[in-house]
C-alpha cells in the first residue's frame, strides 16, 4: 500500500518535474497527463487519490500554464470537451439514442452569449449592447435553458423514430442549425453569417488573477459540477430508466417507463450541458462563426464517448482528454515537426523531405483519427477503455475489488 | 408581372437540372437501399464509396491527359472506360469495407455497426485526401474538359442541354433498368431477395449468405461509383469531402422512396432532385430575396424529418420485404 502511494506520488512529481525542465516538450506534458490517469487507476486510498488529483489540477496545472500558456489552453479545451462528452454520454451512452447533431446544442448555447455579449445584439434591438461581462454568469443559465428547450423541440417530433433513422435525422438537424447560423444575417442580422461574431465579452477575473489561469479554473469548476450532476443522475430514478430503455424499449415500457418523456429528458439533459459549455466556449474564443459547429465536431464528441466507454463517466472524461490532446498536440506537433524537417531539408532514406507535398498537413487529419477510433473501438472494444461499472458487472469482467473506487450505490 | 414571366421562363431549365440531379441521387440511393434491404443497416460510408468512383475517373482522365492521348480517344469510349473503372473501384472498395468493418459486427447491437460505418466514412474522407495530397499535391481536382460533352444543343428556343446532362440521364436510366432486371429476373437476384427476406432460411436453402451480402455491397458500390463518375463529369470539380452531402441527400431519397425498395429509391431520387432544383431557383424569387438557394439543404433535411414522422415507410412502402 505504502509502496503504491509512493509510486503515484512519485509519478506525479516526476512528470511535474519533467514539464518543469522541458516546458516546451510535448512528451513531458503527455507524461504529466498520463500520470493523472495512472493516479486515477491506481489502487490507493480514495483520499490520497483525490488529494493528488486536486493538487495536479488545481495547483500544478495553473503553474505549468504560467510557463507555457498553450498547455493551459489545452487543459481548458479538455475541460470543455469533457463536459460536452458527458452530455452526449447521457444521450448515447445511457439512453442509447445515437445523436449525430449534438454540436447543434453547443452552437445554440454559443450564439446565446455571443449575440448578447457582443455588439451584435444592437443589430436586432437597436442599441444598449453588449451586456456587461458579468452577465456571462446569468447566460450560463440562459444557455442551459435555451439549449434544453431546443432539445425538447427537436426531440418531440423525432424521438418516435427508430434508432438508426434517429441518427440521420439528428445529423440533418445539426446541419440545419449550421446552415441557419450561416445565413441568418438577412433579412434581420441575427448571427452575422459566415463572418461570425466578435468581440464577445469574457467574465472579469477577480483579485487580479492572471486571465488564463482564472478561466481555466472557472471551466474546471463548471466541468466538475457537470461530473457531479452526472454521477447523481446515473444512479437516480431517471438514470435507471434511461438504461432500461437502452437495453430494451419494450421491456422498459412494460415496467412502466414512459418512453417519450424519458427520452425527452435525456435529450434535454444532454443538450443543457452542451448549452452551458457553448456559452463558456464563446467567451473563451471571443470570436465564433458557424465553422466551429460542423458535423466534424459532433463526431469528435461521439468519438470521445465511444473511446472512453458508452455510459461511463470517467470514460467520457478520459475520451475527451485523449481526443483533444491528439488533435491539439499530437497532430499539430507532427505538423510542426514535419515543417521543421522540411525547412531544414532533412533527407530520410535518400528522400529529401523538402520535396514533400505542401498539401500534406498532419494537423488536418482529425477525421482520420476520429474514424480510426470509431472503427477500432467498435470491432475490438465496444465497451470502451474505462467501461461503465454496470456494464462491467453485466459482462462479468468486474474484478472482486472494483478498480475505479468503491461502489457508489 | 415580370417576376411571373421569369418564373415561367426558367421553368423548363430548372426541370432539366432537377432531373439530372434526381438521377444522380437515384443512383447513389440504390447503394443505401440495397444494403439496407439486405442487412437493415445504414451504410454510412456509401457517400465516400460514391466519391471514390469520381476520383478513379478523374485519375484516369488526368493520366491520359498527362500521356497526351486524351484528345485522341473517342469520347464514348473514354466515358465507358471511366465508368467501368469507377464502378470497379467503388464496388471493390465497398466489398472490402464490408469485410473489414461490418462483417465482424454483424450480430452486434444495431448501433455498433452504424458507429463503425461513420468511422469508415470519416476515415475514407481523410484517406482519399491523404492519397491525393501525396500523389498530386492537390485538394480539389478538376475533371479535364471533354469538348464533345460540353457541347450544348437546343431542345427548344429557351432550353439548351449540354451533352453531358443527357449522358447522365441515359446512363443512369440504363443502369437503373439493368439493376432492376438483375434483381427481379435472375437467379442471383432471387438469392439477394431471399437473403433480404430471411438470412437463416436462405442459408438453409443452400444460398451462401456471406457471398450474397458481399455481392450486394459490390453492386451497390458499383452503382455509387458510376454515380461518382457521372457527378464528376457533370459538375467537374471534386474533393475528398464533396461526397458527403450528396450522400446524405441520396439517403434522404432512399428513405423518401421507401428504404429497401429499389424502384422507391429511383422515385425518391427524382422527387428530391426536382424539389431541390425548384427550391434552389425559386425560393429567393418567392420570398423577395430573404431566403435564397442557401436553404436548399435545409429543405432536403426538413423533408427527411417530415417523411420519417408521417410516412416512415416512404412513398412506395416496402415492396421488397415484408417484416413485422
Amino acid at each position: 500500500m505504502i509502496l503504491r502511494v509512493a509510486l503515484t506520488v512519485g509519478a506525479l512529481a516526476l512528470s511535474g518535474l519533467a514539464v518543469w525542465i522541458f516546458p516546451r516538450s510535448i512528451l513531458a506534458f503527455l507524461f504529466f497527463q498520463g500520470s493523472l490517469l495512472f493516479i486515477y487507476l491506481a489502487d490507493v486510498p480514495r483520499r490520497v487519490k483525490w488529494a493528488l488529483l486536486a493538487l495536479a489540477l488545481l495547483v500544478m496545472m495553473p503553474v505549468i500554464g504560467y510557463f507555457n500558456a498553450y498547455y493551459l489552453e489545452v487543459a481548458t479545451q479538455v475541460a470543455i470537451f469533457a463536459a460536452l462528452a458527458l452530455g452526449l454520454n447521457i444521450v448515447v451512452g445511457l439512453a442509447g439514442l445515437l445523436d449525430l447533431g449534438y454540436v447543434a446544442f453547443f452552437a445554440v448555447g454559443s450564439y446565446c452569449w455571443a449575440i448578447f455579449g457582443s455588439p451584435q445584439a444592437n443589430a436586432i434591438f437597436g442599441g444598449g449592447f453588449p451586456l456587461p461581462p458579468v452577465w456571462f454568469f446569468a447566460f450560463l443559465l440562459v444557455g442551459l435553458v435555451v439549449a434544453a428547450g431546443t432539445g425538447v423541440l427537436l426531440g418531440l417530433p423525432v424521438l418516435r423514430i427508430r434508432g438508426d433513422y434517429l441518427a440521420v435525422v439528428t445529423l440533418g438537424f445539426g446541419e440545419v442549425i449550421r446552415v441557419m447560423a450561416n445565413n441568418l444575417d438577412k433579412p434581420i442580422n441575427f448571427t452575422n453569417g459566415p463572418k461570425g461574431i466578435t468581440p464577445i465579452g469574457r467574465p472579469p477575473a477577480p483579485f487580479g488573477l492572471p486571465y488564463g489561469e482564472y478561466f481555466y479554473l472557472l471551466v474546471l469548476l463548471i466541468a466538475a459540477v457537470v461530473v457531479l450532476v452526472n454521477r447523481r443522475l446515473e444512479d437516480s430514478h431517471i438514470g435507471r430508466a434511461w438504461e432500461a430503455i437502452r437495453e430494451d424499449e419494450l421491456a422498459a415500457q412494460a415496467m412502466g417507463v414512459p418512453l417519450v418523456r424519458t427520452k425527452l429528458m435525456a435529450f434535454a439533459c444532454g443538450a443543457s450541458f452542451a448549452g452551458i459549455m457553448g456559452v463558456v466556449f464563446s467567451a473563451k474564443q471571443v470570436f465564433i462563426n458557424p465553422e466551429s459547429f460542423t458535423f466534424l465536431e459532433s463526431i469528435g464528441v461521439l468519438a470521445m464517448v465511444i473511446l472512453g466507454g458508452m455510459g461511463s463517466i470517467p470514460g467520457a472524461v478520459l475520451g475527451a482528454t485523449v481526443v483533444t490532446v491528439l488533435n491539439l498536440q499530437v497532430l499539430k506537433g507532427l505538423s510542426l515537426w514535419l515543417n521543421e524537417l522540411k525547412n531544414a531539408g532533412t533527407t530520410v532514406f535518400g528522400y529529401n523531405l523538402a520535396n514533400l507535398p505542401t498539401q500534406l498537413e498532419p494537423a488536418k487529419y482529425e477525421r482520420m483519427i476520429f474514424g480510426v477510433i470509431l472503427i477500432l473501438m467498435m470491432i475490438f472494444r465496444p465497451q470502451g477503455m474505462l467501461p461503465a461499472r454496470r456494464r462491467q458487472r453485466e459482462l462479468g469482467h468486474l474484478p472482486p475489488k472494483a478498480a475505479g473506487g468503491t461502489e457508489a450505490a | 408581372m415580370d417576376d411571373f414571366q421569369l418564373l415561367i421562363g426558367i421553368l423548363p431549365q430548372v426541370f432539366m437540372d432537377g432531373l439530372v440531379l434526381g438521377f444522380m441521387y437515384a443512383l447513389i440511393a440504390l447503394g443505401y437501399t440495397m444494403v439496407y434491404g439486405v442487412l437493415e443497416f445504414i451504410n454510412f460510408a456509401h457517400s465516400e464509396i460514391f466519391i471514390f468512383g469520381a476520383f478513379v475517373g478523374v485519375e484516369i482522365l488526368l493520366g491520359l491527359k498527362g500521356a497526351g492521348v486524351l484528345a485522341s480517344v473517342p469520347w464514348p469510349l473514354l466515358l465507358l472506360l471511366i465508368l467501368a473503372a469507377g464502378m470497379a473501384g467503388s464496388g471493390l472498395l465497398a466489398v472490402s469495407i464490408e469485410r473489414v468493418a461490418y462483417r465482424p459486427l454483424r450480430n452486434a447491437p444495431r448501433l455498433i455497426p452504424l458507429i463503425s460505418a461513420i468511422g469508415v466514412s470519416f476515415f475514407l474522407q481523410d484517406f482519399i485526401r491523404f492519397l491525393e495530397s501525396i500523389w498530386r499535391n492537390a485538394f480539389n481536382l478538376v475533371y479535364p474538359d471533354i469538348d464533345a460533352l460540353n457541347h450544348r444543343f437546343d431542345l427548344t428556343e429557351t432550353i439548351d442541354v449540354p451533352v453531358k446532362s443527357l449522358v447522365v440521364t441515359f446512363g443512369a436510366l440504363g443502369m437503373l433498368w439493368g439493376l432492376h432486371a438483375l434483381v427481379n429476373r435472375t437467379k442471383v437476384g432471387a438469392a439477394i431477395r431471399a437473403v433480404a427476406e430471411d438470412q437463416t432460411a436462405a442459408s438453409l436453402m443452400g444460398i451462401n449468405v456471406n457471398r450474397i451480402i458481399s455481392l450486394t455491397f459490390l453492386i451497390g458500390g458499383a452503382m455509387g461509383g458510376a454515380a461518382g463518375v457521372l457527378f464528376g463529369v457533370q459538375y467537374g470539380f471534386i474533393n475528398a469531402y464533396s461526397g458527403f452531402i450528396p450522400g446524405l441527400k441520396a439517403f434522404t431519397a432512399a428513405v423518401l422512396g421507401g428504404i429497401g425498395n429499389i424502384p422507391g429509391a429511383m422515385a425518391g431520387g427524382m422527387v428530391l432532385g426536382l424539389l431541390e432544383a425548384f427550391a434552389a431557383s425559386y425560393m429567393s424569387l418567392l420570398t423577395g430575396g430573404a431566403f435564397g438557394a442557401e436553404y436548399k439543404d435545409i429543405f432536403a433535411f426538413s423533408m427527411l424529418i417530415l417523411i420519417l414522422i408521417f410516412r416512415p415507410r416512404g412513398l412506395l412502402g416496402e415492396v421488397v420485404r415484408e417484416r413485422a
